[in-house]
């Protein structure tokens, strides 16, 4: 069993990537992905992925996540050689030690908010008193304590994701990717969202984000630049906007996502 | 994932698209009420010859003259001169298994009664047939011992040709006229109804069977002689026994066959049995075609589920589920589908076939194998039909499950 409990080694990295390279192959045509990107990520760090699309940060993600292989070099994950394991070892990765939060939300329809934050638990064994406890403390977190019955169609865009971030988290992680979470949402939405993830990682969580908006990033600590599969730049933000003191100056536009 | 959340998830899901569940179990429950019903028809039929052979008399041997086959020329009836009265005589004598003897002699002919007349056959019997047949007398009297000794011109009717010749009338006392000779009529026989091979069996007048070979046949062979044994343990000492007095009496040396044939009760029943088994495994296997037929119907809709639940599968790959899991999770699904349709065709089996004994008025008899075997069959149909729709979703590749718009 893979523990979820943080075991970074002494340098304190919780990710180590080098010279990491994705080709996929549609024919004769091969595609360069990514072309060997060496990269280290702390535990405690909030970085935004950013760069143009087709820049290779989606496929960076899924790789990060566990849902996709790299073709080439060595990514450590926790201390965790992720490059050799099978389907089902990866899996096991991704059920305890990484959490994902979607552009489309990506929850289950025609099932509660609760439900949907068990999700992750139902894959590990656990009693089932304790995933609903764990469920709803992950939405109590994320300040959806009121709507654990509701259903995805019956909560607004803000809602539904927050109700996934509520999933990312229960499984207590290593790591949170989140990849263009604020994409499907209204900016003063996108803020609260954000206002979420810093409360997050205040607390100590781990979190990747990938984002194409500069206002998102700007809420994160570190800002590393994709352009043609390769590492433009990695830079920490020394500007970083604190999402609950924007909000303040939103203008209220609906009641939506309250 | 635990097993109970599993099949939780799977009622779930069933439950979303009732409409859809319902119609892809109607597959299962024609096919298990199908098969259910056949073979409820079938053992009803095998039921009721096993019931009509036994109502004959379980303990019956008929001694016919003349083997069934000699060389390659078969004997026509009339030329059997084998067995005699004497023989008869000596058999009730001679052994010890055997209860009761009847010789047999028969003859065919118009019976007029008053201005009714009706062609039917006429059984030359012994005094202790309806011991050996297990029949009965309705009203009035069987003819005794001493009507068979004097040949008397006497008889007892069936129920089918007192109808026949009398009416709502009592026949008993009156004279009828079998190829005019006069018979006193004694009594009439309780009804036996149609036999294994649906002849009627009260269409027949008994008659003392000296009466018939010497008034009627002309003849002075037996045609054949019924003989109970003691108990049905003793038929096959009885047979022996036979055997041995008759290839004795016929004076049949050793190396010689023999000159008449044996059978006994449980050869016919053997053989009538057999042919209703291949009557019911031919009807259970056409109906069990529909049950395969339900089977496709399962594994169609679960290829259809699994397309519209590939973002579903991705999101459930993508927070941690395994390929087992997804392969158990529709795997279950297939299975309850069967299942509950199993179980609903089983209670509609159990209706229909009462409902078919009420309207065609045959007999149907439900086996608990009967119920175990379509019950079995649609949980292996569910596993079959099932396996390969769960295993194309547990194979999906999650970025691309997650993708799938």
């Amino acid at each position: 069993m893979i523990s979820g409990d943080v075991n970074v080694g002494k340098d304190g990295k919780l990710i180590e990537i080098e010279n990491l390279s994705k080709i996929y192959k549609t024919g004769d045509f091969e595609v360069h992905a990514l072309r060997g990107i060496s990269l280290n990520v702390k535990k405690g760090e909030f970085v935004a992925i950013m760069g143009a699309s087709g820049s290779g940060k989606s496929t960076f993600m899924n790789i990060l996540g566990c849902l996709d292989k790299p073709t080439k070099g060595r990514y450590i994950l926790d201390g965790i050689e992720v490059g050799g394991l099978n389907r089902d070892q990866l899996a096991e990765i991704r059920n305890k030690k990484i959490g994902f939060v979607f552009q489309g939300f990506n929850l289950l329809s025609r099932t509660s908010a609760l439900e949907n934050v068990e999700l992750p638990l139902f894959y590990c064994s656990i009693s089932q008193k304790e995933r609903k406890e764990k469920a709803l403390e992950a939405l109590k977190i994320v300040g959806l304590a009121d709507r654990v019955n509701h259903h995805p169609n019956q909560l607004s865009g803000g809602q539904q994701q927050r109700v996934a971030i509520a999933r990312a988290l229960v499984n207590n992680p290593s790591i949170i990717l989140a990849d263009e979470p604020t994409g499907n949402l209204d900016s003063r939405t996108s803020v609260e969202v954000m206002e979420i993830f810093q409360k997050l990682n205040e607390e100590g969580k781990t979190i990747v984000l990938v984002t194409h908006e500069p206002d998102i990033a700007s809420f994160t600590k570190r800002h590393i630049l994709f352009r043609d599969g390769k590492i433009k730049s990695d830079s920490l933000n020394n500007d970083i906007k604190i999402a609950s003191e924007v909000i303040k100056y939103l203008p209220k536009i609906d009641e939506e996502g309250e | 994932m635990k097993f109970l959340n599993i099949l939780l998830a799977a009622f779930r899901a069933l439950h979303r698209n009732k409409m859809r569940s319902f119609l892809t179990m109607l597959g299962i429950i024609i096919g298990v009420g199908a098969v259910i019903i056949m073979l409820a028809i079938g053992q009803g039929a095998e039921y009721s010859v096993k019931e009509q052979i036994s109502s004959l008399g379980q303990n019956i041997l008929i001694i016919f003259p003349g083997s069934q086959q000699q060389g390659t020329t078969r004997s026509g009836a009339g030329t059997m001169t084998t067995l005699t009265e004497e023989d008869a005589a000596a058999i009730a004598k001679e052994c010890p298994a055997v209860a009761y003897v009847s010789p047999g002699s028969r003859a065919g002919g118009q019976v007029i009664a008053g201005n009714m007349n009706w062609q039917t056959g006429i059984e030359g019997v012994g005094a202790s047939y309806l011991e050996i047949r297990k029949w009965k007398i309705e009203y009035g009297e069987f003819f005794s011992e001493q009507d068979v000794k004097a040949a008397s011109k006497v008889c007892v009717l069936g129920k089918t040709v007192a109808k026949n010749l009398f009416q709502d009338s009592d026949p008993v006392g009156q004279t009828i006229r079998i190829r005019n000779v006069p018979f006193k009529v004694l009594g009439v026989l309780s009804e036996k109804g149609q036999n294994s091979m649906g002849q009627d069996q009260d269409d027949v007048i008994l008659a003392p069977y000296t009466t018939v070979l010497r008034r009627l046949s002309h003849f002075p062979y037996l045609r054949s002689i019924l003989v109970s044994a003691v108990s049905p343990n003793d038929i096959t000492k009885a047979q022996e026994q036979i055997t041995s007095l008759l290839r004795q009496r016929h004076k049949i040396s050793a190396w010689e066959q023999d000159d008449f044939t044996i059978r006994n009760q449980a050869d016919i029943a053997s053989m009538a049995t057999a042919t209703s088994e291949i009557l019911t495994i031919l009807l259970a296997s056409i109906a069990s075609v529909s049950l395969i037929v339900g089977g496709i119907g399962i594994m169609n809709i679960m290829l259809v589920s699994v397309t519209e639940r590939t973002r579903e599968i991705g999101i459930r790959m993508s927070v941690g589920a395994k390929s087992r899991d997804i392969l158990t999770q529709f795997l279950i699904e297939a299975m309850v589908l069967s299942l509950l349709g199993g179980f609903i065709g089983i209670l509609f089996g159990v209706i229909g076939s009462k409902v078919v004994s009420g309207f065609a008025g045959w007999p149907t008899f439900i086996t608990s194998f009967s119920i175990l075997l379509s019950f079995g069959f649609s949980i292996l149909i569910g596993v079959f039909f099932g396996f390969y729709p769960a295993r194309k979703a547990a194979m999906l590749n999650p970025i691309d499950a997650l993708r799938y718009e």
